[in-house]
């Protein structure tokens, strides 16, 4: 295994407990704005479909790129859109919420 | 030339992760959550021109600058406008499709990488991985958003063998995969990805609606993981740096998904496995009969109950959130109050279609989040109760789960029967998801106000500005 492999796995390992850290003191009140909050988070994918879509050659590759970088794409902004739109009716100075 | 390029672009990367987890770590509190996801969405932003940037002006190798940018806008385009104009009570399956699009996105960076790096075991392993857990990821979210939408029944679908057919079709699926990498041949790939494509859709069929908040969970914790994957696959090629931002965003993405729906999971007292595998509501439990008769009330006189109460606790369920009868609950809220009645919300952690379904509703239609209290916030309050309005809700308030013996046994519910008094608004006399009698509508305390949350609740309301 490569050296580039071993500290993205000492990276990892790291991250996971960050993640177990940071989301246990969650409460329960939040736990929808949680889930759509990493939902849009795990939206990164998109940088890795430009660089799939970059590095496609024949047709075919250049297909399945191409559908990964619309999917990345619709699951950062529709994650985000969703996530605001739930904290927006959390916000206590905004009391409407709900119609976008 | 451009020595300083890259560096700067590495510094964007980790800029951009910090942002996620302060992102998510703004999420403990209602005041600091939305500050947090804004940031965390001008990081993303950043990295995403950053990472097109580079491509196009550093590495020289890499090209269709052209279909990305059109992928990039048509994608974002279509994300940003269906989450805009669709209803909040659509939350649930909103947030399985958008998942379902990450778990997509993984799996095809996987197969580009797996078409164009096949002879390299590292890479072909991990991509192999990705594209296993990205293709299952997308299937199953589709599933669930079907289920969600109406679209498909919520109930359990389950067929003989349905267990050792999901394994098969799994291991074959994976076979194909390794196959292809073993023998280099790209050909293999196809099968590879029907199959799991097709265990993916197979594993949703059998977990039924009231099950959603741990199957929902799961696939974003899944999803997570696939990322994480690629992210590890494509350390080693151009633009590594990007590979270890989606191994880090990957895996706390992973992390928290995990620890969520393992949440989700105990809140029903039930092991992951079992919600998966279970088929939990698939068959009517027979035999036990309850002793007593349900009794009817009418609106007038629930009215007239919780006029003259000193507390009153609401107790949602799905129910209020498909009658939509969220504004309709904080008008009679704010009438109570308005003559004295203290009134506060209990809410069980798997109530609804996902984690936290209620407190979003409620939010929506303006109740403050400290009327808001967890099941073990409000457990000893019961008994204090003058009134206690059940919106909706079944098996989460079924008394039946304290007997030995019950389907339910050992399910953390809302003790509501210890109240002096229970008023259960409900559209029939069915049975709840998991087709148990519910002994709570048979006791001595518990009234039943038949009829629809929204149009029964608007009653009450009616019947209290009368008074």
């Amino acid at each position: 295994m490569a050296a580039d492999l071993w500290t993205a796995l000492f990276i990892a390992i790291l991250a996971a407990f960050v993640g177990y850290e940071v989301i246990s003191r969650v409460p329960v009140l939040l736990h929808t704005p949680l889930m759509s909050g990493s939902n849009f988070i795990h939206g990164i994918v998109l940088v890795g479909a430009i660089v799939a879509l970059g590095i496609a050659r024949t047709t075919l590759e250049e297909a399945i790129g191409l559908v990964a970088v619309v999917m990345g794409a619709m699951n950062v902004t529709g994650g985000y859109v969703v996530t605001e739109r739930i904290l927006a009716m959390f916000d206590r100075s905004k009391r409407k919420g709900g119609a976008p | 030339m451009n020595d300083w390029v890259s560096p700067a672009v590495d510094g964007v990367y980790v800029l951009a992760v910090i942002f996620f987890i302060l992102g998510l770590r703004a999420m403990s509190s209602p005041e600091t959550a939305r500050r947090g996801i804004v940031q965390a969405g001008a990081a993303m932003l950043v990295a995403v021109a950053v990472t097109f940037l580079t491509l196009t002006t550093l590495h020289a190798g890499l090209t269709n600058f052209g279909l990305i940018a059109i992928g990039v806008v048509v994608g974002g385009g279509l994300g940003w406008y269906w989450a805009r104009v669709v209803q909040m009570t659509a939350m649930p399956q909103m947030v399985a499709v958008f998942n379902g699009m990450g778990g997509g996105a993984a799996g095809a960076i996987a197969a580009v990488e797996l078409l164009t790096n096949l002879g390299n075991p590292t890479t072909a392993g991990l991509s192999l991985a990705g594209a296993v857990i990205g293709s299952v990821s997308i299937a199953g979210s589709v599933i669930a958003f079907l289920k969600l939408q109406g679209w498909m029944r919520s109930k359990p679908i389950v067929f003989p063998g349905q267990q050792p057919v999901n394994l098969a079709v799994l291991a074959i699926g994976v076979g194909f995969g390794a196959f292809a990498a073993l023998r280099v041949e790209t050909l293999w790939l196809l099968p590879f990805f029907l199959l799991l494509l097709g265990f993916g859709v197979l594993m949703a069929l059998p977990i039924g609606g009231a099950d959603m908040p741990v199957v929902i969970s799961l696939f974003n914790a899944l999803t997570g993981i696939a990322v994480a994957l690629d992210g590890f696959a494509l350390v080693n090629g151009p633009l590594g740096d990007a590979g270890y931002a989606m191994v880090i965003a990957g895996t706390l993405v992973g992390a928290a998904g995990s620890l969520l729906t393992i949440l989700m999971a105990r809140a029903m007292n039930r092991s992951v496995g079992n919600v998966l595998f279970g088929a939990f509501g698939a068959t009517e439990e027979a035999g036990v009969a309850v002793e007593g008769q349900m009794k009817p009330i009418e609106a007038d006189d629930v009215a007239v109950m919780m006029a003259y109460a000193n507390e009153v606790i609401v107790a949602p369920g799905y129910g209020m959130a498909v009658a939509q009868a969220q504004q309709k609950v904080k008008e009679l809220a704010d009438l109570l109050e308005a003559k004295g009645v203290t009134v506060k919300f209990a809410i069980h952690p798997v109530a609804g279609r996902m984690p936290g379904h209620m407190n979003v509703l409620l939010a929506e239609a303006g109740i403050p989040y400290d009327r808001l209290f967890d099941r073990d916030e409000i457990d000893d309050e019961f008994p204090n109760a003058d009134v206690v309005l059940v919106i909706g809700a079944n098996d989460v308030v079924n008394p039946a789960a304290r007997r030995a013996g019950s389907a339910l046994q050992g399910m953390p519910i809302l003790d509501v029967d210890r109240a002096k008094n229970v008023i259960v608004i409900k559209r029939g006399q069915g049975k709840g998801f998991a087709g148990i009698e519910n002994e709570l509508f048979y006791r001595d305390n518990c009234r039943m106000l038949y009829g629809d949350a929204q149009a029964e609740v608007g009653k009450l309301v009616a019947a209290l500005k009368k008074s």
